[in-house]
């Protein structure tokens, strides 16, 4: 216990999580200040004045196309080949509807937090997983490097404790960090939906939903936190956790990709990494195959492919406990010197 | 006297791919018993540290025997941790922290009151600039600050290995107060130096190692008694006979080093058959004087690291003992 509340004091006096810590809450901060202007409030006045603008418009493009057909008729009439410039039948076949002059497009922006704060979790994850990965990281990473650890160890020879422990508080204060910036960014969103937005059918199902994304941001959190630990431990350097992560990051999304385009797999995006987190944080992913359209048939059907946040799970469930097996199996295994 | 530390044919093998094995340790034995300051000496690279970390759990030996305090090791580590104090080969501290902080988190992680950590502070001479971050302080700073790390848990075993590394002779001068003050009361403390000058004045015994074998141990006085015994001086008439002289002599025997104008003899049991022996060649003796060695040409002869004149030693040139040859006593 003594040696826990230790690390836990050890990571807070580190400059680099007071650091990061500061950039993390700059960064939130900043996210949502900026997005609180781009939102809107919609007035009665305002919803009449974008219908009025959305039937002008309607009514112009009527007027227009019936312009059309009448200098297009007028052309056939002298014997004209109308089919170049007009289309078949004079372009009569495209008659504007009034379903393609909604009134909303013409409306300002406003922001809709239950249709659109779940993708703001995920912002919110992404920002907080970045933190912990390279909190964690330098954590175990300087301590190897300056020789930390094996001072460590000299008090405490129980290596697996030792890193074990030092894993504990990381995740612990990645876990306080995640909640309570977690209810700040949540509040702020609300608080912005409540004056420049809508908070419309806040149902109780509604924030249900919302809760289980916040859960498994907070997941995505502590797990990025443990694998940026566990590579900076194995390599017992913080750049080398760094360096993993982009080597990871460029073999994914860039590798991967090239591979399966040049060997034309079907649904290749399907081992790409982000198509997990993507489909962590909607709850699925909906892979397109449009080779198999037939566009000559009028609208396409493509073949698709569901990656549910289930297999998401199971992906980044074995990548984790990968890296902290074998990150706990060097610290057994290796010398120290 | 009971042993506080006790290694029997310790061995420890480092492999390359490349370089095939080290045998960096290589059925080393060492023993120290309560109380005492017990010198740990050896040419670089004869596997001090390997030595060290072993016993302190920082790398797996190969094979061999370790215990402290009575306890076997590596298994009872973590319950004798709490009463072996160990700085190993110029500590490093995360640079960012401050000394006070730096001994704050280890005493905390030791359940040490905090009040100790001003004391070993105080005992180290960095009480004004402990609120210092690391980066800042210059090498015997850092080393002061390793010395009190290894303090702070008033351990019953001292280990430092080169704590002197670093020191102002002040400094060094009160190490040896230090060391002198800690043993009487009781702790035991183990000295791996270079400076044989110090390790003469301050330990009780020693262990000297070579190419990871013991080549000697034993009280201080005994190491020096038994190899002063046989050391004699001698000078020739004429200095262009030495050569031949030391080849004489080496092949009855006795173990020479060639100095520019004498030779240095040992394990002479009479001075009077050196005499004879050049006679015999016709080479005259001016000078045959039985002479007192201090710690450091004991060191040199028993490792054989002395340097001769126009060569280079490299590193891993030193005395290699058999294995059976440890056996007998101190000095092989
Ligand atoms: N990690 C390692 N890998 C390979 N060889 C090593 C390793 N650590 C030490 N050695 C080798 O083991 C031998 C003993 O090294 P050690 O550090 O114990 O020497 P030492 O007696 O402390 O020397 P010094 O007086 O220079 O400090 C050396 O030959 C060294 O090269
Ligand atoms: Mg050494």
């Amino acid at each position: 216990m003594s040696l826990f509340v230790t690390e836990l004091r050890r990571l807070g006096k580190r400059r680099v999580t007071r650091l990061m810590l500061v950039l993390l809450v700059l960064g939130l901060a900043t996210v949502a200040t900026a997005f609180s202007f781009s939102s809107e409030k919609l007035s009665p006045a305002a919803v009449a004045e974008a219908e009025a603008k959305a039937n002008n418009d309607y009514q112009t493009a009527m007027t227009e196309w019936k312009r059309t057909i009448a200098e297009c008729e007028a052309a056939a009439g002298r014997g004209e080949n109308t089919e170049d410039r007009y289309g078949p039948n004079c372009g009569k076949d495209y008659q504007p509807q009034p379903d393609m002059f909604e009134a909303k497009w013409y409306l300002p922006y406003q922001f809709d937090f239950r249709a659109e704060f779940p993708l703001f979790i995920a912002v919110f994850a992404a920002s907080v997983a970045l933190f912990g990965f390279i909190v964690g990281a330098s954590f175990v990473g300087a301590e190897w490097n300056t020789g930390g650890m094996m001072n460590l160890l000299l008090w405490r020879p129980k290596r697996l404790t030792v890193l074990g422990t030092k894993l504990a508080a990381l995740l612990t204060t990645v876990f306080g960090l995640t909640v309570v910036l977690g209810a700040l960014w949540t509040a702020a969103f609300w608080l912005i939906a409540s004056q420049r937005g809508s908070t419309a059918k806040m149902t109780g199902g509604v924030w249900q939903s919302i809760g289980l994304d916040g859960l498994r941001a907070l997941g995505m959190t502590l797990l990025v936190a443990a694998v940026g630990f566990a590579l900076a431990s194995l390599g017992r350097h913080t750049a080398m956790a760094l360096g993993a992560a982009v080597g990871i990051f460029a073999v994914s999304e860039i590798g991967i990709r090239i591979a399966v385009a040049v060997l034309g797999v079907q649904f290749g995006d399907r081992y790409v990494l982000s198509t997990y987190a993507q489909s962590w944080f909607l709850k699925q992913a909906e892979l397109f195959d449009y080779d198999t359209c037939q566009f000559s048939q009028g609208a396409c059907e493509p073949a698709t492919y569901m990656v549910t946040w289930q297999q998401s799970a199971v992906v980044f469930g074995v990548a984790l406990v990968g890296a902290l097996v074998a990150a706990f199996w060097t610290m057994r295994r290796r010398d120290i010197s | 006297m009971s042993a506080v530390l006790e290694i029997e044919g310790l061995r420890k093998t480092y492999r390359s791919r490349k370089r095939g094995v080290r045998h960096a340790l290589d059925g080393f034995d060492m023993r120290v018993e309560a109380g005492q300051v017990h010198g740990f000496l050896g040419p670089n690279g004869s596997g001090k540290t390997t030595t060290l970390r072993t016993l302190l759990g920082l790398i797996r030996p190969n094979g061999g025997r370790m215990a402290i305090l009575g306890q076997e090791l590596p298994h009872a580590l973590p319950a004798v941790a709490g009463q072996v104090g160990a700085i190993v080969e110029s500590p490093q501290f995360f640079p960012h922290f401050s000394a006070r902080d730096t001994l704050g988190l280890l005493a905390q992680a030791g359940e040490l009151p905090r009040q100790r950590v001003d004391e070993v502070l105080e005992l180290v001479g960095l009480r004004d600039r402990a609120g210092e971050r690391v980066k800042t302080y210059s090498l015997g700073m850092k080393q002061r600050l390793a010395v009190a790390s290894a303090l702070l848990k008033n351990p019953k075993l001292l280990i430092l290995d080169e704590p002197a590394n670093g020191l102002d002779p002040g400094g060094i001068r009160e190490m040896r107060g230090l060391m002198r003050d800690l043993s009487e009361n009781g702790m035991t403390v183990v000295l791996s130096s270079h400076i044989l000058g110090e390790i003469q004045l301050i330990c009780d015994s020693v262990t000297i190692i070579s190419l990871g074998r013991r080549v000697a141990f034993g009280p201080v006085e005994q190491v020096l008694a038994a190899h002063s015994q046989g050391s004699v001086r001698v000078r020739l008439e004429a200095v262009s006979d030495l050569s031949q002289a030391a080849d004489a002599l080496t092949r009855a025997g006795v173990r020479v080093a060639t100095e520019p104008d004498h030779l240095m003899l040992s394990g002479v049991d009479k001075p009077a058959t050196v005499s004879r022996l050049l006679a015999e060649q016709g080479l005259y003796v001016s000078e045959l004087t039985p002479v007192a060695v201090d710690l450091e040409s004991v060191f040199l002869e028993l490792t054989a690291t002395a340097p001769v004149p126009g060569q280079h030693r490299q590193v891993d040139q030193s005395a290699k003992v058999d294995q059976t040859g440890t056996a007998g006593g101190w000095g092989a």
